[in-house]
């Protein structure tokens, strides 16, 4: 099975096969991380630029020692010390890059779909998506994916609930798409003005209406951040509110099979959509997740870095 | 697509060279003291295994064994052609002053192994390396040589020589393709 696509910007784009690869491969990259030299020369004289327009701690990080760790030359790009504060559009930003020859691009942007118009206008370079707008965010989608293949040998069957601001999360948006392809099943849950009318669209998609229909025995329990504030619309009272109904404790994780993982991608609002003694509990897997990260970004970066241009 | 496919060794020719290969490594290296046998996946792996169990009927003792997958190693990884499937290293132990006894099905060009001792150097220090390997097809393009060979088997270019196993991963036969 060869992994032929130029780009990663999209789960949605990649086949249940494809997937699976990625994954394969990140278990063996997982191995690197554990030596005591952590490097391979596979990547050796690539150069990747991350180029990040939206901040981020673990996503840029996470890339930037994927990169490393397969010995290629990474650079990071970020908008406080860009051009884009001098008003550069990102298309004139594209074609200085491509001057340079970059291998891959890593970019994170604000708005959905970027990473396409990126990619038309960089033929010959590589573009991974580390999120973009509220579309997707694959390396993010896979890394739980991985988290949660480990914890349960598989994926199909599985109950998934995920909990919180669907319309606005690029998270929930790759897991769905992923974890559906590998048919497991998605429970949705969260305010209405956070849950996107028809949603049930996307294949084994429920969306629920209270917080404890969708993680009643689920073995899989992915909350996400909230912001009191998107776009300038209030789309709930306050934080305490939202906890009250929408947030993650000890007495509800109970709602949910006894050996149900908790996940969230982080960063995360302690006390808002988790109790700190679920943050920390037994059964949460939020740094399995970050482990996970930097091995599945270098099987991306691996696999885009090599394969005819479709 | 079919070519000629010729079997040059068969299962006893196998067992009788890894038979007498366990010897010769028991001979060099003077027993099993700090002696370790890396396979290179995916056929190199399952004749390791092999070794290392005869040399510890012989023997007594139990040589540790490790595999190693040198796809992210290659020197013809770039951007045109599509990556190979990343299988595997799995050295559960320190390389630290050990006698390395690499493993490898069929000795080609020399490329793997070159790959093969980049990938090990990563993990410690051996006291030396040693290449044991089934078939010898000649063809070497870098200044790379066996330890202790089954058979020499002179090949042309175009020729593939290849080592089946069966589903307990047992060596089969050795297969000569025209």
């Amino acid at each position: 099975m060869e992994f032929k696509h130029k780009d990663i910007i999209a789960l949605r784009d990649l086949s249940k096969e494809e997937i699976e690869l990625l994954l394969a491969t990140a278990e063996s990259m997982r191995q690197i991380n554990s030596r005591d030299i952590k490097k391979v020369p596979t990547l050796r004289g690539k150069t990747i630029i991350n180029l990040f327009y939206e901040s981020s701690t673990r996503t840029r990080t996470s890339f930037e020692i994927a990169g490393k760790r397969l010995s290629a030359d990474t650079v990071n790009i970020t908008p406080s010390s860009s051009s884009a504060t001098k008003g550069e559009t990102l298309a004139d930003t594209a074609l200085n890059l491509l001057a340079m020859k970059p291998d891959i691009i890593v970019m994170r942007h604000a708005v959905s779909g970027s990473h396409y118009f990126l990619s038309a206008k960089m033929p010959g370079c590589s573009i991974i998506n580390a999120g973009d707008g509220t579309h997707e965010h694959p390396s993010q989608g896979l890394l739980d994916m991985l988290t949660i293949r480990d914890r349960f040998g598989r994926l199909d069957g599985l109950k998934v609930a995920i909990v919180g601001d669907i319309t606005h999360s690029r998270v929930a948006r790759s897991n769905i798409q992923g974890l559906t392809k590998m048919g497991s099943q998605i429970y949705l849950a969260g305010p209405p003005t956070m849950m996107p009318p028809g949603v049930e669209r996307l294949g084994n998609v429920t969306a629920c209406a209270t917080m404890r229909e969708a993680i009643q025995d689920a073995d899989v329990v992915m909350m996400l951040r909230i912001q009191q504030e998107r776009q300038g619309k209030t789309l709930m009272p306050n934080a305490r509110e939202y906890s009250r109904y929408f947030g993650l404790n000890p007495q509800n994780l109970k709602l949910a099979k006894p050996d149900a993982m908790v996940m969230h991608p982080g960063p995360i609002n302690r006390g808002v959509e988790m109790s700190s003694y679920v943050v920390d509990g037994d059964q949460s897997h939020i740094l399995k997740q970050v482990e996970n990260g930097v091995a599945v970004r270098m099987a991306m970066l691996y696999h885009v870095c090599g394969g005819e241009l479709e | 697509m079919a070519g000629e496919k010729t079997v040059i060794m068969d299962n006893s020719g196998i067992k009788r060279a890894i038979t007498r290969i366990s010897h010769e490594i028991l001979e060099r290296n003077k027993g099993l003291t700090d002696v370790v046998l890396i396979g290179i996946r995916s056929g190199g792996a399952l004749l390791a295994d092999e070794i290392a169990h005869v040399a510890e009927v012989i023997e007594g003792v139990k040589a540790p064994v490790g595999a190693v997958d040198i796809t992210l190693y290659r020197d013809d990884v770039s951007g045109h052609l599509p990556h190979h499937a990343v299988g595997k290293t799995d050295i559960p132990f320190s390389l630290e002053g050990k006698r390395v006894v690499l493993v490898d099905d069929v000795l080609f060009t020399g490329r793997t192994i070159r790959a093969a001792m980049d990938a090990m150097m990563d993990h410690g220090r051996p006291a030396c390396v040693q290449l044991a390997v089934l078939i010898d097809r000649g063809h070497r393009e870098l200044p790379i040589r066996a330890d202790f060979v089954g058979r020499n088997v002179p090949t042309s270019i175009k020729e593939n020589v290849a080592v089946l196993f069966d589903d307990r991963n047992q060596p089969v036969e050795v297969v000569l393709e025209k």
